[in-house]
């Protein structure tokens, strides 16, 4: 077997040039290029340049090769042809000229170009549409959920018992800990901010009006909506998104069952029922939070700190905040059910899905909390 | 009295995606009681053909029947009607991964007849037994093998007696021996239930062994280009794009991978 590196000559005599082909040919090493190797082959050999017909092959010095000489023989058959040399491969072994036979085929089909970007004014439009369709789709959706509340109420379709209690247990216990942990880490910052704000007047004492007001109107409802939002709206689109790859959600579809009274329906009742007592929670954890920052930072008393808090909270700011958490969870619900169910057919398309709900459901959570507290202003509620 | 109504019928129709226009003048009728394939090569528009079937394209005015009835336009209550006539078992069974096996096969019957309890248990015992899976209508779709799901997806596709069936490439995924025992249950329950069957595949051994007629789409020419028996499409083909499906031919032969560029 020959050895060495991979070399190429080119010898032109008459209208023939031939490549000897030589040593052990490696992607690894440096290798020949065909074109400046029969330029130079045809200067030094300057009577045959202009009667040169035909590229040919000698590979009986060629050691071991790999795709570097199959490069190599496309180069000197590409350059051959719009040279219009005639390309003979007689003296290349068989392995080789039906490696190229392949890499010759042509595609059985002609792919059709993909259509050329759609110019600025028209992507603007096209935006815009595509705003409108998916507020269509919004409204439409809520259609749908609205028709089947009234089915399900007016007892046409029966509940579907068994995906309501998964949502009201991954929504109780499930999220416990993280209400929890964040709920009593609001009502310490609020605490904090009173402390440092209110402290400077000498009124360290009223701390406990705002951690009070600040945990049952607002921050309660507000953070534990955006908790769940995360964790269940993220969930409810993934889980439908999956359904939908799967073909589950075409199955509902094929027998003619309606997948929002069997999926939508019992997901949004859980967490309209659950939300409210997980506020409710959150609020009296974020309250011991705020009460903790007053005993240790303004040395307030325990007692102190609730005859202040209870003279100025109303019943009536805790049932705001409650009603809140039912407006935030149906909204979580019905984000995620919205965006699982036209959730596409490709495996990035679930991902997708849940990042939409997640993040139309913690915009629609403030836009919800801006308008209710700006009609709860206006009421003098 | 004898139904005389064809179980599928296409006219005419087209199928595009957005303005690309997939296939157009498609155009056949499903006889009853027989096994219909559908086949082609990746991509020609088999499975969505399958989707304008039953129901889950809109597809032109009158341009398919199915038992009579335009599913793009009828009302709510007559595509119900034909909704519950019909079956589907999808590629990968598509069983409701939070229901056990017994509750994907009685939940069509809870939701579309009016049988009570104690006999859609019945009914869900059956079907799960004759397609191989007496005792385990406990189990949930994720414990148990592929070719398990697809035929407890099959007890729930037949859970109601269905006149027509459809399968998506019943085939796909599953082991030689799993796939043809789901090639058999399709012939029985042919057989046995006179029910009529459409198949979209393109497994060869399978066309062979349950089609009573098939269509061939090519995606060449975006049309169908054949009707028949399958074994006499093979024998006698109408053209070449169908021989070389039916015998299995990539057209690039040997003598013209030696032939010098």
């Amino acid at each position: 077997m020959a050895s060495g590196s991979a070399s190429a000559t080119i010898r032109a005599s008459n209208d023939l040039a031939v490549t000897a082909l030589a040593g052990d040919w490696r992607l690894d090493d440096a290798l020949p290029r065909f074109e400046p190797l029969l330029v130079a082959a045809l200067a030094a050999e300057a009577s045959s340049a202009r009667t040169i017909r035909t590229v040919g092959f000698d590979a009986t010095a060629l050691g071991t090769w790999d795709s570097s000489l199959l490069i190599f023989l496309r180069q000197s058959q590409s350059y051959s042809e719009s040279q219009h040399y005639a390309f003979d491969t007689t003296g290349l072994p068989e392995r080789i000229t039906q490696l190229l036979g392949l890499a010759n085929a042509v595609p059985e089909r002609v792919i059709e170009p993909p259509a050329a970007p759609p110019s600025r004014v028209a992507q603007i439009g096209l935006a815009g549409i595509a705003a409108w369709d998916s507020i269509v789709a919004g409204v439409t959706f809520l259609g749908e959920v609205v028709q089947g509340f009234f089915r399900l109420f007016t007892g046409q379709v029966p509940m579907q018992w068994r995906a309501f209690w998964v949502v009201v247990q991954a929504n109780g216990s499930g999220a416990l800990p993280i209400v929890t942990l964040i709920a009593l880490l609001v009502g310490v910052i609020i605490a904090f901010l009173g402390a440092v704000v209110l402290q400077r007047f000498g009124a360290g004492y009223y701390v406990s009006y705002l951690v009070g007001y600040g945990m049952l109107r607002e921050m309660g409802a507000l953070m534990t909506g955006i908790i769940i939002a995360g964790r269940t709206g993220a969930g409810f689109a993934a889980e439908l998104g999956s359904m939908k790859i799967t073909e589950e959600l075409d199955a509902y579809a094929t027998l003619g069952i309606s997948p929002v009274d069997h999926l939508v329906l019992p997901r949004m009742l859980g967490l309209f029922v659950m939300m409210p007592l997980l506020v409710i929670y959150a609020d009296l954890v974020g309250v011991l939070g705020g009460l903790f920052v007053a005993v240790v930072q303004i040395d307030l008393s325990t007692t102190q700190f609730f005859i202040g808090m209870l003279s100025v909270v109303e019943l009536s700011d805790a049932l705001l905040g409650l009603f809140k958490a039912t407006v935030y969870g149906a909204i979580v619900g019905f984000a995620g059910c919205m965006h699982g169910l036209r959730t596409g057919s490709d495996a990035s398309a679930v991902g997708r899905s849940a990042t939409s709900a997640v993040v139309l459901g913690i915009t629609l959570i403030i836009v919800a909390n801006a308008v209710i507290d700006w009609l709860a202003a206006l009421w003098k509620i | 009295m004898e139904d005389l109504t064809p179980p599928v019928e296409v006219k005419n129709l087209t199928m595009q995606y957005e303005s690309l226009v997939v296939m157009k003048d498609l155009t056949f009728t499903v006889n009853r009681g027989e096994v219909f394939v559908i086949m082609g090569g990746s991509g020609s528009g088999k499975s969505t053909l399958l989707k304008h079937l039953i129901g889950l394209k809109q597809s032109p005015p009158g341009a398919v029947r199915i038992t009579g009835e335009d599913l793009s336009t009828a009302d709510p209550a007559a595509r119900k009607k034909v909704l519950r006539r019909i079956g589907v078992l999808y590629q990968n069974g598509a069983l409701w991964s939070g229901l056990t096996l017994a509750e994907n096969v009685a939940l069509p019957l809870s939701e579309l007849s009016e049988l009570p309890e104690a006999a859609i248990a019945e009914v869900v015992a059956l079907k799960l037994a004759l397609v191989g899976l007496h005792g385990y209508g406990e189990f949930y779709p994720s414990q148990i093998s592929g070719g398990m799901r697809k035929r407890a997806a099959l007890a729930r596709a037949i859970a109601l007696d269905p006149d027509v069936l459809f399968f998506d490439e019943p085939s796909s995924g599953l082991d030689p021996i799993s796939a043809s025992r789901l090639d058999d249950l399709i012939i029985a329950i042919a057989a046995s239930f006179g029910t009529t069957i459409v198949v979209v595949t393109h497994d060869l051994a399978s066309i062979f062994r349950i089609a009573d007629r098939a269509i061939f789409l090519d995606i060449s020419k975006r049309t169908m280009t054949a009707l028949g028996d399958p074994a006499e499409l093979r024998d006698s083909p109408p053209n070449d794009e169908v021989r070389r499906f039916l015998t299995r031919d990539s057209g690039t032969s040997q003598e013209h991978l030696k032939s010098t560029p």
